[in-house]
C-alpha cells in the first residue's frame, strides 16, 4: 500500500511494510484466526491482495465437528463464542483450502491447535512441507476445547514446550498466540521467547459466560465461551504494552479492533502488526477501513515509516 | 452478495410489534431468491454489535426495492423499527441458499408458523408468476395476527388458516391441520389433498413436527432453520445446523451458506 506523507513539496511515499519475525507483510493489517474463514468468504467484499497477511481458521490434525449450538451469544459490545475448533483437519486444509490462497500475493499464516505436544509437532511438520504457508501461528490459548488449548497457554513451562516442539519441526517463522486468561502475561511471553518463538500474537479471547435469566440456564451450548470484540480491547492493549516492555519480539496486536483508531492504539502500545477479528462480522470491509485509516493517520502525524509508531506511547 | 448502505423507502407498522420495511437496493432486489436473507446493521453504536438476519419478504425488481417483514424481538429489531424514510441501513446480502424452486408441475404446499411466513410469502409470489398454485397452511396466535390472507388468496393460492385460540380457521397448531388435510403419498384418500412438495418456515418446534409428518407421509420438503448468525458469510461457524450424513452420522452445515433452507429429511432434531 502506498500513500504520501505530507502535502507540501517533500512528498514521501509511506512505508507500511513490516517484518513479523521473518514474515514480510506489505502493511500491518492481518485477519484474526477464526473470524475470516479460509479467505474466500470475504473475497466478494475486499481485495484479499491488499491485506498484510491472512491468518486462517484454526487447524487440527483430525477433522473436528465442533461444539453444540448455540455457539455464539452477544454481550455488551462483545460476543462470546464456543465454536470448538470446527475444521476439516490439516490434510483437507492442505488439499482444498490452501490452493485457493496460493492465488494471492499475501502471506498465509496457518493457526494450529492440538490436544498434545505431539499434535503440534506433527501439524508443524505437515504444514511446513505443504508449501504456500508463510508462517505458523500456534494457538495455545483456545478456551473452547476440553483438552489442550488454553491449558498449554496458562502454564509458562508448557507454553515453552509447545513452542519448542513446533520450532523443531519447521523452518517457518513461528508466532505463538497467547491466552489472556493468565495472571502474568509477561511470564508466559518470556518463556515462549526463550523457547524460540519468532513473534507473539496478543490476545486470544477472554473466558466468559452469560446466563438467560428467563430460563435460568447458561445461554451457550458449551456453558462458557471466549469473549471478543470491543469489550476486550483495553485488556488487550494493556497486555501488548506489558509484553512490549519485557520481551524483544514483534507483536501482532489483536482484540476488539473495529477502527483504525483502535489499531493505532495497539501499535502505539507496541504491536508491529494488528489482526482484525470480530469487526469483520460487523463490517466485512473492516480490514480495509483500518488500513486506510492508518495511512491517513501517518499523513496527519507526518510519519513516513510505520515503525516510528510502534511502541511510541512508551517513549 | 452485496454490501451497501440502502435507503429506507418506507417503514410501516403492520401490527403492534410487527413492521414492514422497504429498502432501495437494486442489485439485491435483482439477485434475491425466496428463502434468502439480508444481514442488517440495526444501530450505529457498538451495542448491539452484530448485524441481524432478516428474510427477504418480497422484492420489486422494477423499482429496485426489497421488503422485509419483521417482529420486534429485542434491541436490534427495536432499533431497526425506528428507521425512517431516507435513513440509511447497511445491508449485506442476499445471503444463504434459498428454497429450491422447481419448474415441474408438482402440487405444492406451504406451511408457515407466525413470522415464518415472511420468506414464504416471497416464494408464493414467485410461484404465482408462473401460474403455480399452492395450498398454504398459515398458523398464528389469533385472528389479529393472521396476516396476508387476502394477499395470498389474490396470488391465486388456497389458504388454510389456523389459530392457537380458535379465533379464526382451525383451532390448533398448523401442523395438526396439515396432518389432517394432506394425504400420505400414494394413498387414494379422496378427502385429502395430494401434495408432492412442501416448503416450511416457523418456530423450531413446529418445524420439527412438520419434518416428522413429512417423513410419515413420505412427502419431500424443505424447511428454513434459524440459527444464531454471526458473520453471515460462512467465516465464523456460529450458525451450525446438524445435518444427517452417512446413516446415523451428522455434520454441521452453515445456516448462512449451505442453509438456511435444508431438506426436511436431513435435519437432525435434538
Ligand atoms: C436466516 C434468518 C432469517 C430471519 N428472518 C426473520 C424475518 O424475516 N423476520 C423476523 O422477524 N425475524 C427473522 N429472523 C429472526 C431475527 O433475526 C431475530 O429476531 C433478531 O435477530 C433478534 O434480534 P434483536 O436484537 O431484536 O433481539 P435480541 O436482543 O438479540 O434477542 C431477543 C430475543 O430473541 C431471541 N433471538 C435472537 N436472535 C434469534 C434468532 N436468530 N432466532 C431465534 N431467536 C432469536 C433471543 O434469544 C432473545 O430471547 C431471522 C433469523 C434468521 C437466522
Ligand atoms: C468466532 C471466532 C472464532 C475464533 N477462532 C479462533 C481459532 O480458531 N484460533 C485462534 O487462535 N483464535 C480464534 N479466535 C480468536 C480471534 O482470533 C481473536 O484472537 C479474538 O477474537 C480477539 O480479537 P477480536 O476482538 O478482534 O475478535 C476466534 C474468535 C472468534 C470470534
Ligand atoms: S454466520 Fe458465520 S458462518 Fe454462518
Amino acid at each position: 500500500m502506498s500513500g504520501f506523507a505530507g502535502n507540501d513539496e517533500t512528498l514521501t511515499k509511506l512505508d507500511l511494510e513490516v517484518n513479523i519475525g521473518g514474515i514480510r507483510m506489505k502493511n500491518p493489517v492481518a485477519t484474526a484466526s477464526g473470524t475470516f474463514g479460509f479467505g474466500p468468504e470475504y473475497a466478494p467484499y475486499i481485495d484479499l491482495n491488499l491485506l498484510g497477511a491472512i491468518v486462517v481458521k484454526g487447524t487440527t490434525l483430525e477433522p473436528r465437528l465442533g461444539n453444540p449450538t448455540p455457539r455464539l451469544v452477544e454481550t455488551s459490545a462483545g460476543i462470546l463464542n464456543a465454536i470448538g475448533l470446527q475444521n476439516p483437519g490439516v490434510e483437507r486444509f492442505i488439499g482444498e483450502n490452501l490452493p485457493y490462497l496460493a492465488g494471492f500475493d499475501v502471506p498465509v499464516i496457518v493457526n494450529i491447535s492440538g490436544d498434545t505436544i505431539e499434535d503440534y509437532a506433527l501439524l508443524a511438520g505437515k504444514l511446513s512441507r505443504a508449501g504456500g504457508v508463510a508462517a505458523l501461528e500456534v494457538n495455545i490459548s483456545c478456551p473452547n476445547v476440553k483438552k489442550g488449548g488454553m491449558q498449554f497457554g496458562s502454564d509458562p513451562a508448557m507454553a515453552a514446550e509447545v513452542t519448542r516442539a513446533v520450532k523443531q519441526n519447521t523452518n517457518l517463522p513461528v508466532v505463538v498466540k497467547l491466552s489472556p486468561n493468565v495472571t502474568s502475561i509477561v511470564a508466559v511471553a518470556e518463556k515462549v521467547a526463550e523457547a524460540g518463538a519468532n513473534a507473539i500474537s496478543l490476545i486470544n479471547t477472554l473466558l466468559g459466560m452469560a446466563i438467560d435469566i428467563k430460563t435460568m440456564r447458561p445461554l451457550m451450548g458449551n456453558v462458557m465461551g471466549g469473549l471478543s470484540g470491543p469489550a476486550i480491547k483495553p485488556v488487550a492493549v494493556r497486555m501488548v504494552w506489558q509484553v512490549y516492555r519485557e520481551v524483544r519480539l514483534p507483536i501482532i496486536g489483536i482484540g476488539g479492533i473495529m477502527t483504525a483508531d483502535d489499531a493505532i492504539e495497539f501499535i502505539l502500545a507496541g504491536a508491529t502488526a494488528v489482526a482484525v477479528g470480530t469487526a469483520n462480522f460487523v463490517n466485512p470491509r473492516a480490514t480495509m477501513d483500518v488500513l486506510e485509516g492508518i495511512e491517513k493517520y501517518m499523513v496527519e502525524k507526518r510519519v513516513q515509516n510505520i515503525y516510528e509508531l510502534v511502541g511510541a506511547a512508551h517513549r | 452478495m452485496y454490501l451497501t448502505d440502502s435507503e429506507v423507502i418506507n417503514q410501516q407498522m403492520i401490527l403492534p410489534g410487527l413492521f414492514l420495511l422497504t429498502l432501495h437496493a437494486a442489485e439485491v432486489a435483482g439477485a434475491a431468491r425466496p428463502g434468502q436473507f439480508l444481514h442488517l446493521r440495526c444501530g450505529k453504536t457498538l451495542d448491539p454489535l452484530l448485524r441481524r438476519p432478516i428474510s427477504i419478504h418480497f422484492t420489486d425488481r422494477e423499482k429496485g426495492e426489497v421488503s422485509l417483514l419483521y417482529r420486534i424481538a429485542g434491541k436490534g429489531t427495536s432499533l431497526l423499527s425506528q428507521k425512517k424514510r431516507a435513513d440509511k441501513v447497511s445491508l449485506l446480502g442476499p445471503l444463504g441458499n434459498g428454497f429450491k424452486m422447481t419448474d415441474g408441475n408438482e402440487s405444492i404446499s406451504v406451511v408457515a408458523g407466525g413470522i415464518g411466513l415472511a420468506p414464504l410469502y416471497f416464494l408464493l409470489c414467485e410461484l404465482s408468476l408462473t401460474n403455480r398454485r399452492a395450498a398454504v397452511f398459515l398458523g398464528s396466535a389469533s385472528i389479529e395476527q393472521l396476516i396476508l390472507v387476502k394477499e395470498i388468496k389474490a396470488l391465486g393460492h388456497q389458504v388454510y388458516p389456523c389459530t392457537d385460540d380458535g379465533s379464526s380457521g382451525f383451532h390448533g397448531p398448523v401442523t395438526e391441520l396439515f396432518e389432517k388435510s394432506v394425504a400420505k403419498r400414494g394413498s387414494d384418500n379422496q378427502n385429502a389433498l395430494t401434495i408432492d412438495l412442501v416448503y416450511g418456515c416457523g418456530p423450531r418446534g413446529m418445524l420439527k413436527r412438520l419434518c416428522d409428518l413429512l417423513r410419515q407421509k413420505q412427502i419431500p420438503g424443505e424447511v428454513s432453520l434459524e440459527e444464531k448468525i454471526g458473520c453471515g458469510v460462512g467465516a465464523c461457524l456460529s450458525c451450525a445446523c446438524k445435518i444427517r450424513e452417512g446413516g446415523s452420522g451428522y455434520r454441521y452445515h452453515r445456516a448462512c451458506v449451505e442453509g438456511p433452507v435444508f431438506k426436511a429429511g436431513e435435519v437432525v432434531w435434538e
